[in-house]
């Protein structure tokens, strides 16, 4: 038979392989790049990388039409024409910088407040949160708000860390991986290489999400819960094991706070509050000698329930009496809370089941002697191989905080924290609250000219440290740390724009923003933003939002709203640091930080944001950027990676440090380290000692190796806190019986929500709209192949998704006589949309629900006035607004988790009916003029090479 | 299947071509005639037309000479081969006529069958696909071979009346073709109608184990290439309509014209040149109809990744 | 040449693609473009690619589906439905209608290792290879005008410049979810062979008698949850609150 080789078989794929890290999502996976003749050949997984290990998602695989889409902007742009005009001059980068110093340099010396920094898909924050302090605004934070604070927030409060970032699955060891509400989007091939070695094992994946795409079309066990009452299943999950006595007493007892006396003392400030000595030590009761001592007291074997006496005569309890009196109610049985949830009680039973049965008769052991912090020494460390992940589906829910509590007390229950099976912390966590700074904002850690007293974000202890003034009122644009969200330790991006429109609490003269589309798919109510935007004062003619200054690589929506624009370059053509000091990428076995560096130069008049921030600082000469002569600390944002210094010893890369580069963690900066890490494929990874890898929370070989890495200066264990303290604080000054007092208006709702055990309540939107009028909940999922708004400039992965249909539920087809490509009216309490339906099965059956962020504004990403992602692509956020209907208390409350701020996206309710068939869905909007190239008709990338 | 314009007019001028050839390889008409003489030149102009046209929807038809090699076990191949190797008696033929007024019976009869293997090789191109079952079935070449013979028959028949003789027995004949060309479309179009699909999504997914298939999302939203070359659709009622329409035209018009005039004793001459021209023309819009749903009307079996 | 080499090949080359892990990212399909646009042949072009109709050539392509029980075998939680994502590409078929349908010699399958490829100089662009396949895994180039096709990367299987562990299609490399998997199907001790003789591996459509070289892993068979509601242990004193907290003090103390 013919088969002559008529092909080329060993031709080699570039002339270069330059190694960096992938930003297609926030992923960080290592990237072989190779080039040749001087463009991007193949862009491929980095084998030796430990966090994808040389598997690359669609996203990243796309980086070819990402870099070389013609949505890139090309310039400084000054806006010549009326805000979303789109009309704009280019200029130099010499004449944009003196216009934003201008600007900015005013701000600071007469009230620095009147600056307003946030920043989006920001992966730079220990920079650009440096850069807010210095320069003295407490107008910082980056999009947490609307992220995922809730998950951060009651991670850290409750296990000193959270899922996601913080920690991950033990893969290889667990038999039962429970996720809930996750999307493709994050952490997504992490995740999908776990899933996959999941499956391999043999181990069970249980899903909980309302929609069964993705991870969860490949779940051995689909729960297609009811949006926003995971709390609910979770805390039956709870009932049910304990009523099964299916807990591990000995990992509560080591580990929790659940034997700490809690003051039994109603109408006092310090009832609910932990019972402590002198010193400030939490007391337990010993049960041996029948002592009240020290928590950690040698030896104590303390109680977990009964009543006691303090030594000043006050009544206490330990706080697992409290746990489990509450958890062991009725109401928190399968039968009670399947109606709400949607979930068979013979499912809740089964998944309660499987947990116990895993956790403990499949327990594991790993014999490897370790010693906890009170000097115990350890044959082994025992396993409960059962693991959770969860992100923003329990996140954006007005009851999310609470709700993530409670998926964080039961893996304390089951003793599954940072055991061989179960979820495990990521270095630098975990990490107490107490390591954590408080918030820096109130009026006495700011003023003209000088820097902001300490760092902008933290995690308050009580009401004492809220950003208000002496009448309550927030200090903050966004209202963080106010009553509003006291605890917003992420602030509260989605308030920023409303607020400064309103003038309340104070009107801003620049809103200066980074890498986030607020005027498209970033906002609640983006019609309303998009207004406020262009709204001027009618008695002076100006914007009420006097100063936009944005920087972006691509054309986004947002530009059009840019007074001035600062270009950035894209992810292959600049310097970044994953820096320890931000969101490094640690695995639970080892601590890890990478850098991009530029693969391929810009072609156009583009620069780096963090070296652009840098010359601002310059020439703002903000302390830290430069010398006592005014003259510049480091010469572009390479050089700060490398010689910035947060503490001696430590800056933004933990390896390679020292004169040899021999240091790891602390250790003096390197002047070649970014040519080492080049050379190590653009990261580095530093092994934690087997001794140290379990446990980490109360194991002193890891809090030695945590000091010896430079995260903290001294050991910092966490115990697990079920009953949270802080929030009951909160309540005290509800109750007004702790100073400082809470307003009146703020009471009930500090009451109702700030319990300081995990428990469920209706998140507000359906308890507040009428159940029949808005009979389903909408969300929105995010799909694999893009990146919240990011791909549909990208000319490969806008095909996968060119327009989003809203997936309805088969039931209610049958019921509107509805079938694939009808058009229906969704309306929530807040807005109306036209769009196009597709028919779903495997769905919640009152759910209905489409892609985020396909839908995108005509003319904006540089595409065609007639994209289909213009035409018939939508977004959900025209039903969502920031504030919730009015209740009839006077009030607008916020459509947030009353705790941390968080934006409740997913509380939407709607009602759906048939529609006239239209060419375009609705509302529709005035085209924004593109500022990226327009592009050409067809593409033929690589041709040049084709032999 | 998506009916490319060039596709269409290729089988139908070739069909017609190949048949007008046939009949003349035959001897049935005057060879001195001058219709005689014209029906050589238009059967072989209607064969290069159609070869012509189906190089138009080639990606690269500068290569087409490349077509030729594979005919071991290319239909397509065969074809192209068929209709190099059909030119020489078709063209000998033609000469004989032309310039000697002169039947040879050799390379007549030779032509003809050639042309009839052509006509099947042109067929067998479609019959052979096991993936548009519709089109899988020796019903497919019978039809091609029908309507190219009655397609031949009725534009004898206008040369008859045109002065090249054979007035009775060429209508006769095209009128019996023509009819029974419709009664193996008729078995065809009904073969195709009643079929049960023997691929599916259940099949074409293996997942009919678990239960009923359907499309949830494309892989990739708007059409592509496979979607508009293979996932044509035509309603099922306008199909009909056509299809009828494409029976009147192409089979009963041409059929009643064709038998009313012998019946009515009408011999060569204008008027009759006249009708028999406009039974051939009814006669080739008709089978271009059918030819036209020949394409849109077959289903392929990637469709059923499609939701279609 | 297009008649078909002896069967069966001595290796048969091609994937086993796994349903029950597929999430559906498609990853393999934005990798297998950038490999092969700048690779085999020509570049895979792209028609309005920031315009209304974007459409271009892409050699694999995940469609999802969705099943509904019907009273087959149950899946999942009972009566659910559920989404299957479902890669597809050339499946490398043993009697490969594309090939045999080729007037030219383009479309050839190659004798050693089973390889089904296009030689790009010799394609007219007629487009009969991509009816004659039922798959749809054959998409015509429109810029170039000549078909394009899953090679199974032959120019990274075969190609000496690449290290030896990277010498597998590109899909298969950057696959997250490990769902795909490259092998010798000929060879029954093989990897993928295992694969396919253990979990059941399946051809698609195999009423086209094609003989597929590509075989797809079904979901497994799903235990549902409900059918653990009764073994979790009832408690030893259900009296409430207080039955636990006496059970508590005898854990604590033998603790």
């Amino acid at each position: 038979m013919n088969s002559t080789p008529r092909v080329a078989l060993s031709e080699p794929v570039g002339d270069e392989v330059r190694k960096t890290t992938c930003y297609m999502c926030a992923c960080r996976c290592g990237i072989d790049v190779h080039i040749k003749d001087g463009k991007i050949r193949y862009i491929e997984g980095n084998r030796d990388h430990p966090v994808n290990r040389g598997v690359l998602c669609a996203k990243g695989s796309a980086g070819i039409m990402q870099h070389y889409a013609p949505a890139r902007l090309r310039a400084p742009l000054k806006r010549v024409g009326p805000r979303g005009s789109g009309e704009f001059q280019e200029i130099s980068w010499d004449e944009a910088l003196g216009i934003a110093t201008g600007w900015l340099d005013g701000v600071r010396q007469s009230d620095p407040k009147k600056l307003a920094f946030f920043t989006g898909r920001d992966q730079s924050q220990s920079l650009t949160g440096f850069w807010a302090q210095q320069f003295g605004t407490p107008n910082y934070a980056a999009h947490g708000g609307f992220c995922s604070v809730n998950m951060a927030a009651a991670g850290i409060m409750t296990i000193g860390g959270a899922f996601w970032e913080f920690g991950a699955p033990d893969w290889d060891r667990t038999k039962l991986f429970i996720m809930f509400g996750v999307a493709e989007d994050h952490d997504s091939n992490p995740l999908k290489m776990g899933i996959a070695k999941v499956k391999k094992n043999g181990a069970r994946f249980v899903s909980v999400n309302p929609v069964r795409t993705g991870y969860s079309a490949v779940a051995d066990n689909w729960i297609g819960i009811r949006p926003g009452t995971d709390g609910l299943l979770i805390l039956a999950v709870a009932h049910e094991l304990l009523k099964a006595r299916k807990i591990d007493v000995d990992y509560l007892m080591r580990y929790s706070n659940a034997p700490w006396l809690v003051v039994d003392a109603p109408g006092t400030a310090e009832h609910g509050l932990f019972a402590r000595d002198a010193e400030g030590r939490e007391l337990v009761f010993e049960t041996v000698t029948e002592r009240i001592v020290p928590r950690g007291t040698t030896g104590a074997r303390p109680a977990l329930s009964g009543r006691y006496t303090l030594e000043d005569g006050r009544f206490a309890v330990p706080s697992f009496q409290l746990v489990a009196e509450k958890y062991l109610d009725p109401k928190y049985a399968p039968e009670a809370v399947a109606g709400e949830t949607g979930v068979a009680v013979d499912v809740i039973r089964g998944l309660a089941a499987e947990i116990a049965r895993v956790a403990f008769d499949e327990a594991i052991s790993i014999d490897q002697p370790w010693t906890d912090m009170n000097g115990e020494r350890h044959d082994s460390f025992v396993g409960r191989p059962v693991s959770f992940h969860a992100m923003r589906g329990l996140s954006a829910h007005s009851n999310g905080f609470q709700t993530a509590r409670a998926l964080h007390m039961l893996q304390v229950l089951i003793g599954a924290v940072d055991c061989p099976g179960a979820f495990r912390f990521e270095p630098p966590y975990p990490k107490p609250v107490e390591a954590h700074p408080t918030p820096h904002g109130k009026a006495e850690h700011f003023g003209s000219n000088k820097p902001l007293s300490g760092p902008h974000l933290g995690f308050p202890r009580g009401p004492e440290d809220l950003l208000i003034d002496a009448d309550g009122k927030p200090t903050r644009l966004d209202k963080a740390f106010s009553w509003d969200a006291p605890v917003s330790v992420h602030g509260l991006m989605h308030m920023v724009i409303s607020n400064a429109h309103a003038g309340d609490p104070y009107p801003i003269d620049v809103l200066f923003l980074y890498m986030a589309n607020m005027a498209w798919n970033s906002s609640m109510n983006t019609a309303g933003v998009i207004k406020m935007l262009e709204d001027k004062d009618p008695k002076t003619g100006e914007y009420r939002i006097p100063k936009i200054i944005y920087s972006d690589a691509y054309a986004s929506e947002m530009v059009a709203y840019a007074d001035l624009v600062l270009p950035d370059t894209t992810y292959l053509e600049r310097h970044d640091c994953i820096s320890m000091l931000d969101r490094p990428i640690s695995e639970p076995d080892a601590v890890q930080d990478a850098i991009r560096w530029p693969v391929v130069e810009p072609d156009r008049d583009v620069r780096g944001f963090q070296t652009v921030l840098l010359d601002l600082g310059v020439r703002l000469k903000l302390p830290g950027f430069v010398d006592h002569h005014g003259r510049a600390l480091y010469s572009d944002y390479a050089d700060y990676i490398v010689r910035h210094e947060r503490r001696p010893g430590i800056g933004p890369l933990a390896g390679f440090r020292g004169p040899n580069g021999d240091r790891v963690g602390r250790g003096a900066a390197n002047p070649d380290q970014l040519k080492r890490y080049i050379e190590n494929g653009s990261f580095f990874s530093a092994h934690i000692p087997l001794e140290a890898q379990f446990y980490k929370h109360a194991n002193r070989a890891y809090q030695d190796f945590a000091v010896r890495m430079g995260f903290f200066d001294t050991p910092q264990p966490v115990t697990f806190q079920l009953y949270q303290e802080t929030l009951q604080k909160f309540r005290l000054s509800a109750e007004g019986l702790r100073e400082p007092f809470a307003p009146e208006t703020h009471r009930r709702r500090i009451l109702d929500t700030f319990d300081p055990l995990p428990f469920w309540y209706r998140p507000f939107e359906e308890e507040i709209v009428d159940r029949q009028t808005y009979p389903y909940q909408a969300i929105t999922q995010r799909p694999a192949a893009m990146y919240h708004s990011w791909g549909s400039m990208n000319a490969w992965l806008r095909q996968i998704h060119t327009k989003n249909p809203l997936y309805v539920p088969g039931p209610i087809c049958d019921e509107l006589g509805l079938i694939d490509g009808d058009w229906v009216f969704l309306t929530s309490h807040h807005g109306r949309i036209k769009v196009e339906i597709a028919r779903m099965e495997a769905v919640n059956s009152s759910t209905i629900w489409t892609w985020n962020a396909i839908g995108k504004r005509e003319g904006a990403w540089a595409l065609d006035r007639d994209a289909p992602e213009a035409r018939k692509g939508f977004l959900m956020n025209h039903l969502i607004n920031e504030l919730l209907p009015p209740k009839g208390d006077g009030l607008r409350w916020s459509n947030s988790d009353p705790v941390t701020g968080q934006a409740a996206w997913y509380d939407l309710r709607v009602r759906i009916e048939k529609a006239e068939p239209a060419a375009a869905s609705e509302p529709r909007f005035a085209p924004v003029s593109s500022e990226g190239h327009s592009g050409p008709k067809e593409l033929r990338y690589g041709q040049e090479w084709a032999k | 299947m998506h009916p490319a314009f060039s596709i269409v007019i290729f089988t139908t001028l070739s069909g017609l071509g190949y048949g007008l050839a046939a009949v003349l390889g035959l001897g049935l008409l005057d060879p001195a005639a001058t219709a005689t003489k014209i029906a050589h030149l238009l059967a072989l102009a209607l064969i290069a037309t159609g070869l012509l046209s189906s190089t138009l929807h080639l990606g690269n038809p500068q290569r087409a000479w490349r077509a030729l090699s594979q005919w071991r076990s290319s239909w397509l191949s065969r074809e192209g081969v068929m209709a190099l190797i059909t030119f020489v008696p078709l063209a000998w033929s033609a000469w004989a006529s032309l310039f000697d007024g002169r039947y040879l019976a050799l390379p007549g009869l030779v032509g003809t069958l050639l042309c009839a293997v052509t006509v099947y090789c042109t067929a067998m191109i479609y019959a052979s696909l096991r993936s548009v079952q519709a089109w899988h079935t020796p019903l497919t070449p019978l039809c091609y071979l029908m309507f190219s013979a009655a397609g031949g028959l009725v534009l004898a028949s206008f040369f008859g009346f045109a002065g090249a003789g054979s007035t009775v027995l060429a209508p006769a004949l095209a009128a019996t073709f023509t009819a029974a060309a419709w009664i193996a479309k008729l078995f065809w179009r009904h073969r195709m109608r009643t079929l049960r699909p023997i691929s599916t999504p259940e099949t074409a997914t293996g997942l009919g184990r678990i239960g009923r298939v359907r499309l949830f999302e494309r892989p990739h939203i708007n059409e592509n290439y496979l979607t508009s070359e293979m996932g044509f659709k035509i309603a099922r009622k306008h199909a009909a309509k056509l299809s009828a329409i494409a029976f009147l035209l192409g089979g009963a018009v041409p059929v009643l014209l064709l038998l009313v005039l012998p019946l009515a004793g009408v011999g060569a001459g204008p008027s009759a040149s006249l009708i028999a021209l406009l039974a051939a023309c009814c006669h080739a819009a008709g089978v271009l109809m059918e030819r036209w749903l020949f394409f849109a009307e077959a289903r392929h079996s990637v469709t059923n990744y499609y939701g279609g | 040449m297009t008649l078909l080499p002896a069967q069966p090949t001595p290796k048969k080359l091609g994937l086993v693609i796994d349903l029950d892990v597929c999430v559906g990212c498609h990853a393999c399909v934005v990798s297998c473009k950038e490999w092969n646009t700048g690779g085999y042949g020509s570049a895979l072009s792209d028609q309005d690619p920031y315009g209304a109709d974007v459409s271009g050539a892409w050699l694999n392509r995940v469609h999802t589906f969705e099943v509904i029980p019907e009273g087959g075998e149950i899946v999942g939680e009972a009566g659910e439905a559920r989404i299957v994502h479902f890669p597809k590409s050339c499946l490398h078929c043993e009697d490969a209608p594309c090939v045999t349908v080729c007037p030219t010699g383009a479309s050839y399958k190659r004798a050693e290792d089973g390889i089904v490829l296009v030689d790009e100089n010799m394609c007219i662009g007629c487009g009969l290879c991509a009816w004659a396949c039922p798959y749809g895994a054959r998409e015509m180039d429109l810029a170039a005008g000549v078909m394009k096709k899953c090679t199974l990367c032959i120019d990274r299987i075969y190609n000496e410049t690449i290290e030896e562990v990277d010498r597998v299609p590109s899909c298969v490399r950057t696959c997250p979810a490990n769902a795909r998997h490259y092998g010798d199907l000929a060879d029954p001790t093989s990897a993928v062979s295992i694969l396919v003789a253990e979990r059941g591996g399946m051809d698609l459509m195999p009423e086209q008698g094609t003989l597929p070289v590509n075989k797809y892993l079904p979901p497994r068979p799903r235990k549902p949850l409900a059918d653990s509601a009764h073994s979790l242990p009832l408690a030893e004193n259900t009296d409430g609150a207080k039955g636990f907290f006496g059970w508590l003090d005898g854990v604590l103390e033998r603790i």
